[in-house]
């Protein structure tokens, strides 16, 4: 399942003791990926859009309570559970470890978003809309999705692109830290970390070894591509 | 062999069992058009569904499957009433089959093919369901075969043709006879459809290899389309769906509403064709004694469902359950009552399983407790996932209430025109019944069955 032809396997960081939940993420994620906006009422039948949520957990009774927060998106898995249920493969596994989502061929049957045990697939109940003047500010890089499609977080996938040909261009290898999706590069306390897992040296891959990593969900066997880090402990490089 | 008095019997019987094919009568278009109002209904809302986008139903994230999946595994539950039961008592030989048989069939091709429109219903870009067929496109793509969507679309597919071959087969000696006994442009179309049938020993012979052969057939398709949609579920990471028992346990709950429907059918038919000569409380009684082993059998899975889970008590998988008990608790209890409470007890008792009006009570019961039953497996599941963070909860809307009615009516529709144009009664099964009885001999206390067919 994961036969991976290229040199680079995306992967991120997310350092929850760092995470503030301000929800910056959330902002620019969606004017990063063309998401369009939801009203209130969408938000609460559940319609709502993001490709990253902001999860608030309270711990504890009042007053002796303190939240937790856990940034969600798309896990990008190894042997990811929405992939093999896809009957047009819309769902598909990219050569760099991206579980990638391709809108033209999705007829919509949702059992992606069903089989994806983070709940992160949203689904297109009706044509995209922007109040104005935020439809002037549409990102030409991605596609605007029609309804009836679903979507998820592609890791930034067009800025991965444009990272990779300019580095082509200029007849080198691509820089880690090069490439930022808009979540990473938005984060104040910098607790989104993204990078190649393939490389020992990047930044992503020296955190990821550390002992206060975990995994959502680890016993079902999904190798998610995003890491956890809980728990104290001062290797964090900054 | 065969009398002359026979012979005269012979065509009395024809004439009345065509009568359900004599020109309509102001009742039957009203039934007609009330059926086709609400299914033109339905068809707007549809149009509304798809020209507004899947907003407009109930469905939201996390609940992504709703009242279309629901309906869809409905009907192919009740798809296995005619080839599971007619199969089963035609290889069984119980001659008291005859007059139902044909109903029980026309009901599985139309409730599979009604069951067939959910899923593209369902889609959220229905105007290119196309995509999932295997044919060579501009894509350069196949469907992706490891999909149990695919594997539900073979399956649907499969059943549809098999079970519509084996109603046809049945039908081509009765087309025979309606193409005898009418008359000018009807003649010419009966005459197609009865691909000319003699009635010859040779083709009898023909014949009845042939409807053993699909009977026995058609079996393990019937199976094997149940398990494939139980799949759908099964093989998910789904907690309270991802369960090694779905597949006996989904074929056991179709083959009891398939049950339940034949009963209520026969109840129907003996009441509008006036068959109490044919359709004795005995047959009730062996239908109702089938019924209550396959409830028994449901209630049995059930309980083991919910026991091991209770009892392990992995808190992902109980909170389903929970969560139903506590949102859905009046369906939960419908549920119980009409799959387990209600038939057990009541078809433990000879009245009740000879008692029409209590039967017909009994079987609507069964089949409203199926659908619930449905909706309980899809929803509460879906609604309490792996992540708190964005549990929900999910209520259909006008939308998909009115497409649910509107399949009811359609199914409904298709039968009444299907028993306007065909023979609903096996005329030529019910005749050769006719005539084994005459020939029977007596031999101590058995009954010697002798076969005795008109050239």
């Amino acid at each position: 399942m994961n036969i991976e032809t290229s040199e680079f396997h995306w992967g991120m960081v997310i350092d929850l003791d760092r995470c503030t939940g301000c929800g910056a993420c959330v902002t620019a994620c969606q004017a990063e990926n063309n998401i369009p906006i939801s009203e209130q009422d969408g938000i609460a039948n559940g319609r709502n859009l993001h490709w990253i949520r902001i999860e608030r957990y309270w711990e504890g009774e009042f007053p002796h309570v303190r939240a937790r927060f856990l940034p969600m998106l798309c896990q990008h898995c190894d042997d990811a559970p929405c992939e093999p249920v896809c009957p047009v493969y819309a769902s598909y596994h990219n050569p760099e470890g991206l579980n990638g989502q391709v809108y033209n061929r999705c007829v919509g049957t949702r059992y992606c978003a069903n089989n994806c045990p983070y709940a992160v697939r949203v689904f297109n109940f009706f044509n995209p809309k922007w109040p104005k003047p935020l439809e002037q500010q549409l990102s030409p890089d991605v596609t605007v999705r029609s309804r009836g499609v679903m979507e998820k977080c592609s890791f930034c996938i067009q800025r991965i692109r444009r990272g990779k040909e300019q580095a082509s261009l200029e007849n080198r290898k691509l820089l880690d830290g090069e490439v930022m999706p808009a979540c990473a590069q938005t984060c104040p306390p910098q607790a989104i970390i993204f990078g190649d897992l393939n490389d020992p040296d990047s930044r992503v891959s020296k955190l990821a070894r550390s002992p206060r990593r975990f995994r959502l969900f680890e016993d079902l066997g999904t190798e998610p591509s995003v890491i956890y880090l809980k728990g104290g402990g001062h290797d964090h490089p900054g | 062999m065969t009398t002359r008095a026979n012979r005269y019997d012979a065509v009395r019987m024809n004439r009345e069992m065509l009568s359900s094919m004599s020109p309509p009568t102001w009742r039957w278009y009203l039934l007609a058009a009330v059926l086709g109002a609400v299914v033109a209904f339905g068809l707007y809302a549809f149009t509304v569904q798809v020209t507004t986008g899947m907003g407009v139903t109930g469905i939201n994230r996390p609940v992504m499957w709703g009242i279309y999946i629901i309906s869809f595994v409905f009907w192919v539950g009740l798809s296995h009433s005619g080839t599971m039961v007619s199969a089963i008592l035609r290889l069984s030989k119980a001659s008291w089959r005859r007059p139902i048989l044909r109903g029980a069939e026309a009901m599985t091709v139309f409730s599979i093919s009604v069951a067939g429109l959910f899923p593209l219903i369902h889609l959220g870009r229905n105007w290119i369901f196309y995509y999932l067929l295997p044919y060579p496109n501009q894509r350069g793509l196949w469907p992706n075969f490891r999909s149990p969507l695919l594997f539900d679309m073979v399956a649907i597919n499969t059943y549809i043709i098999g079970s519509t071959i084996f109603l046809y087969i049945g039908l081509l000696p009765d087309l025979a006879v309606v193409r005898d006994c009418s008359s000018g442009w009807k003649k010419k179309i009966y005459a197609i459809l009865a691909m000319g049938w003699r009635g010859s020993a040779e083709q009898w012979q023909v014949f009845s290899r042939g409807s053993t052969l699909l009977a026995c057939l058609i079996i393990p398709v019937a199976v094997s389309v149940h398990s494939i949609v139980a799949w759908d579920f099964a093989v998910t990471l789904v907690p309270g769906w991802h369960s090694t028992i779905f597949a006996p346990y989904f074929v056991i709950g179709a083959i009891t509403s398939g049950v339940a429907a034949v009963i209520t059918l026969m109840i129907v038919i003996r009441k509008l064709f006036k068959l109490e000569e044919f359709l004795q409380p005995v047959h009730f009684d062996n239908m109702a004694k089938l019924l209550l082993a396959v409830c028994l059998l449901w209630s049995y899975f059930y309980f083991s469902e919910v026991f091991t889970t209770w009892y392990a008590h992995k808190p992902i998988e109980w909170e389903i359950f929970s969560f139903m008990s506590s949102r859905y608790g009046i369906m939960l209890l419908i549920m119980m009552l009409g799959n387990t409470i209600v038939p057990i007890i009541g078809l433990c008792f000879r009245q009740v399983r000879r008692s029409l009006p209590a039967l017909l009570v009994i079987t609507l019961l069964v089949n409203l407790a199926m659908f619930i039953e449905r909706f309980l497996i899809v929803v509460p599941s879906l609604s309490h996932k792996n992540i708190p963070f964005i549990w929900g909860s999910y209520t259909p809307s006008w939308v998909e209430l009115a497409i649910m009615v509107a399949s009811f009516a359609l199914f409904f529709l298709l039968y009444t025109l299907f028993a306007k144009f065909f023979p609903i009664l096996a005329i030529t099964d019910v005749r050769e019944q006719e005539e084994v009885l005459l020939g029977s001999q007596q031999n101590g206390r058995t009954r010697l069955e002798t076969l005795v067919k008109e050239e």
